[in-house]
């Protein structure tokens, strides 16, 4: 998967979670929580998710690394490189 | 501790049923006998007889919040924030603090857990699939708190678990911690979502209690002598409560004071109702209000028109009104189902414009009145004119032997 297709699945999922969220102003690497209507419960969702679409199994100290959308990019690029 | 025998008064009214999203709605078609009762199809059981509420789901909070939450506090948070506009309240006016939540249940976390082991049948029933969002969903607080959450109220908040009696208990409950002084206002109701759990409706049938007909409008059919059993709704309603003082010093709108409560059990069955301890709870709610039973004006039955339920109300119903001339019986049931934990709320709130209007709505789907059920005054077919109406007693009762009954006058 390429680092837009990741960038576009992550942004997917924030938007299953709330259709609401506003992406224009996003800035890729500020810290998601900062900018959108998201917190800890939402994280999980989008761990969930990456479980569910892609049987990711993201451990729980490595949750640091999804604080923003280049960090989700960089730690899901290897793990998503066969998809 | 100071306990004061403040007399309390409902100043607000939030409510989502079957065939209305408000109250002057409602009555309107509660008093025409509308019912709007639907089909639904529900997993693995298929089709059946149902009320769901229409409402505006995102007036008072996000879609994002609906999808996070359960169903019952999606109308939990819509009734509440209803019920405080229509007071012409704000929950700064007694402090957030000192405000109550008290939300009546019949069950809660049925739909949720049905729903996440659907989830997970989908993943091979691999539990790290099971979402995070089960317990928050679940815990029995989850309706009465999510209300909390949306209004930023910090008082104390908490479910009433009571089976079908559990409206009439949370009204029981906020007007008991007010003269505590426990809270200055509390926020009462009942809540269901049970039309989106099929185990509900499978155990219904189960019991051969399942109310059906070809037009689901005509499935809920108490009194009449084809009923075959209960339909299930959904629906929420929650009352603002005030002490009459606060209510008559603010200008306040007052619906009706509660004058007369009881709770009682029949120590007996899991399901079959008792008349003897249903009678036992009107006499005692009568006794409370200071009222002998000539001097209640309507009677809403709890009837949700099983076989046996609806004989044993009206047994109740003779033992303790049959010298009552002036007595009229209603059923709100045959016009929305049976609404579970809203039930006894929503249908005292069906019955609560009759202050004003005067008027008693109808029973409805009754063309063969069972012999079993007759009833001084009941009211069938189409509402009925009074001269005035001061008082109303309202029964609801459920299972493992819970009664409940709640009276109230107009002030």
């Amino acid at each position: 998967m390429t680092r837009d297709a990741i960038k576009d699945l992550v942004l997917e999922i924030i938007e299953d979670i709330d259709e609401d969220a506003d992406f224009d102003t996003l800035e890729s690497d500020k810290p998601l929580r900062d900018q959108l209507d998201l917190d800890s419960m939402d994280f999980l969702d989008i761990v969930m998710e990456l479980r569910k679409r892609h049987k990711l199994q993201i451990p729980e100290e490595d949750y640091p690394e999804l604080a923003t959308l280049d960090s989700c990019v960089n730690y899901l690029e290897p793990l998503l490189k066969d998809a | 501790m100071s306990i004061k025998n403040h007399r309390i008064v409902i100043t607000g009214v939030g409510l989502a049923a079957p065939n209305a999203d408000n109250l002057e709605s409602y009555r309107e078609k509660l008093l025409a006998g509308i019912s709007e009762i639907t089909e639904v199809d529900l997993r693995y059981f298929g089709k059946a007889p149902a009320g769901i509420c229409t409402f505006d789901e995102t007036r008072y909070r996000k879609k994002k919040e609906n999808k996070r939450g359960t169903r019952a506090g999606c109308l939990g948070v819509y009734c509440a924030n209803e019920a405080l506009q229509d007071a012409g309240l704000t929950v700064e006016h007694y402090g957030k603090s000192r405000i109550g939540v008290y939300v009546g249940l019949t069950e809660h976390g049925t739909v949720e857990t049905e729903n996440e082991v659907y989830n997970i049948s989908q993943y091979d029933y691999d539990v790290d699939y099971w979402t995070h969002h089960h317990n928050p969903r679940t815990v029995l607080n989850n309706p009465a708190g999510e209300i909390t959450m949306n209004l930023g109220i910090t008082g104390p908040h908490y479910s009433i678990g009571a089976a079908c009696a559990a409206g009439n208990a949370s009204l029981i409950q906020g007007v008991q911690m007010m003269r505590l002084g426990e809270v200055d206002m509390a926020l009462a109701g009942g809540i269901s979502e049970s039309t989106g759990s099929f185990g509900i409706f499978a155990s219904f049938q189960a019991q051969g209690a399942l109310g059906s007909a070809d037009d689901p409008r005509q499935a809920c059919r108490p009194f009449d002598k084809s009923r075959d059993g209960i339909v299930v709704s959904e629906g929420a309603c929650i009352y603002v409560l005030e002490t009459l003082e606060n209510a008559l010093e603010r200008g306040a709108t007052i619906y009706a004071e509660i004058v007369g409560y009881a709770m009682n059990s029949d120590a007996r069955d899991y399901v079959l109702p008792y008349s003897k301890r249903q009678a036992e709870c009107m006499e005692l709610a009568l006794e409370r209000a200071g009222l002998q039973a000539e001097d209640i004006d309507i009677v809403n039955t709890h009837a949700t028109g099983t076989k046996q339920g609806d004989i044993e109300e009206c047994k109740a119903i003779r033992t303790v009104f049959g010298n009552s001339k002036n007595t009229y019986i209603n059923n709100t049931k045959s016009i929305i189902g049976h609404a579970m934990g809203a039930a006894g709320v929503l249908e005292l709130a069906g019955n609560l414009s009759a202050f004003t209007d005067n008027k008693v709505h109808p029973t409805i789907n009754v063309t063969d009145l069972d012999p079993e059920c007759e009833l001084n005054n009941l009211v069938i077919g189409d509402a009925i004119q009074l001269d005035s109406v001061n008082t109303i007693l309202n029964n609801s009762f459920g299972m493992i032997g819970i009664n409940s009954v709640i009276i109230v006058k107009k002030v």
